[in-house]
């Protein structure tokens, strides 16, 4: 195994320049490095204005989402050693607008997050005297893959209907808006339903399958999907035959 | 609770997307490659045409024409906007794909219901 | 670099990377989507030849033989054994992803995706047997 990989980075920095470039960097190669600690060695020891986002380290704060020679990778899980042979690619989150180097806006997801409602919602709230919500471990098993979600974006970019079509409101947020369905204590089933089944909805999606892929947690983010759209036929289906107040 | 057609026409394409899954690689081996390479049989006249005055046959017949071609026009509308990038033609388009679907489906319903003698 | 200051006011200038038409042949993943999808074609071609067939039927027992016998021209065969092939990548396409869609739980378990999976494929080889021992019969 050579000593050092070549590492070609997005740099973007608009108030020098009015399109992205790409910068190389040699970096040590060490078999239990991933490309998060050859772009902390780059900041600390080769160029301190490199901008990019990560935190945990260990895969569960979804913060350092980047492409990596080409796929939706968190770069605290990818390791060197796994992507040779070098130079390794590392560029922003595909299909979100760049705002600093490898750093891209979420602010698209965060807002179309917010619309499926991602909480428990009920009409009447049980009061504190009347004791906890209870559930069983099977009607937690209803819903548990969909909860892993961590917010990384990794499957929005490798959605290519996301970046295809702006209004699509994308995986993890019907995944959420599937977790919160499947909850014994949730009351918005047929809220959410409304709101999925509109222009930029589950209908858009086209079972590319490449988010399930590239999820770091598993979530399967398009198998909540096509059962979505299984229970909204179905829904559909029985608002033709039967009237507003027999259902 | 309407919201437009999709439902319906996703549940078209998956309904025949199914039997087109199950029922037509059997059925185009049968006709495009082992009939005519000589490796089996094809039912004599008397006995397809008999098969096919059933209306159980007519009925099979009519589900595997009509969905499929629905399941082919669901499905080629969505690569047309996502492979060329042509959404913005998409009244053209969906005139086009279930336009053809619906031909189909008429054609395969009149020869079924009124041309078997 | 000469160029005049990319910020709005109090706002950095966001690039946002252009999709070219040919996003799906920058993956072989991507690639073998469409082809996936592309095997519609396939299966409205076989709709219009059993609607062709059924027809000839219809028409008589000429009809039926020139049909038989058009079809055993090389240019057709070929055609056909490629038309095949795709509709042989749809049915396994499906049938792999049919468990996506279909949860089925037994017992308070998720039956598991290869079980579904397995089912189908024993379900198309039923099915298939069952129309070869049908059209074999005359």
């Amino acid at each position: 195994m050579p000593d050092t990989v070549t590492l070609e980075v997005t740099r973007y920095r608009p108030e020098q320049e009015s399109e992205p470039t790409t910068q190389t960097y040699e970096v040590p190669l060490r078999k239990d490095w991933v490309v998060l600690d050859a772009l902390n060695y780059v900041k600390d020891k080769l160029d301190g204005s490199l901008s990019y986002r990560w935190s945990c380290r260990m895969g569960v704060c979804g913060s350092c989402g980047m492409m990596v020679n080409g796929t939706a990778q968190l770069t605290c899980a990818a390791f060197l050693t796994d992507n040779l042979p070098g130079p390794i690619r590392v560029e922003p989150l595909q299909f979100f607008p760049i705002i600093r180097d490898l750093v891209v806006d979420l602010t698209d997801f965060l807002k179309k997050l917010k619309r499926v409602k991602p909480w428990i919602v009920r009409e009447k709230e049980k009061p504190l005297a009347e004791g906890e919500y209870r559930q069983t471990p099977e009607q937690l098993d209803l819903y548990k893959q969909f909860s892993m979600c961590i917010n990384c974006m990794l499957c929005y970019a490798a959605c290519p209907v996301y970046g295809l079509e702006p209004s699509f409101i994308g995986p993890a947020a019907i995944a959420l808006a599937q977790r919160y369905n499947l909850d014994s204590r949730d009351e918005a089933a047929a809220e959410r339903m409304e709101i999925l089944a509109e222009h930029g909805g589950i209908w858009e999606c086209t079972f590319v399958g490449e988010c399930t892929k590239v999820c770091p947690k598993n979530v399967d983010p398009a198998g909540a999907i096509q059962q979505y759209k299984l229970a909204s036929a179905a829904d559909w289906f029985k608002s033709l035959l039967l009237p507003r107040g027999a259902r | 609770m309407r919201r437009g057609l999709t439902p319906l026409l996703w549940t078209l394409f998956s309904t025949g997307g199914t039997l087109a899954a199950f029922l037509f690689p059997v059925h185009l081996f049968l006709t495009g490659v082992a009939f005519p390479l000589g490796w089996l049989e094809p039912p004599r006249y008397d006995f397809a045409l008999r098969l096919l005055v059933h209306p159980l046959t007519r009925l099979y017949f009519f589900l595997l024409i009509s969905l499929p071609l629905f399941h082919w026009a669901h499905r080629f509308r969505y690569t047309l906007y996502d492979g060329l990038k042509i959404k913005h033609l998409t009244l053209l388009i969906v005139v086009f794909t279930y336009g053809v679907a619906l031909a189909g489906t008429l054609a395969a319903a009149y020869t079924l219901l009124c041309c078997v003698p | 670099m000469s160029e005049p200051v990319r910020y709005t006011l109090y706002h950095p200038k966001w690039y946002r990377r252009p999709v070219s038409v040919w996003w799906w042949l920058q993956s072989w993943r991507y690639a073998k989507f469409v082809l996936r999808e592309l095997t519609s074609l396939s299966v409205a071609y076989f709709a219009v030849l059993a609607l062709w067939k059924v027809r000839a039927i219809t028409r008589g027992p000429e009809a039926y033989a020139a049909f038989l016998a058009r079809l055993q021209s090389p240019l057709w065969v070929a055609l056909n054994a490629l038309a095949l092939i795709f509709l042989l990548y749809h049915t396994i396409t499906w049938l792999n992803l049919a468990p996506k869609a279909m949860v089925v739980r037994l017992g308070g378990k998720r039956v598991p995706d290869r079980v579904i999976q397995a089912v189908n494929y024993l379900l198309w080889a039923a099915v298939s047997a069952a129309a070869l021992w049908v059209l074999e019969r005359g």
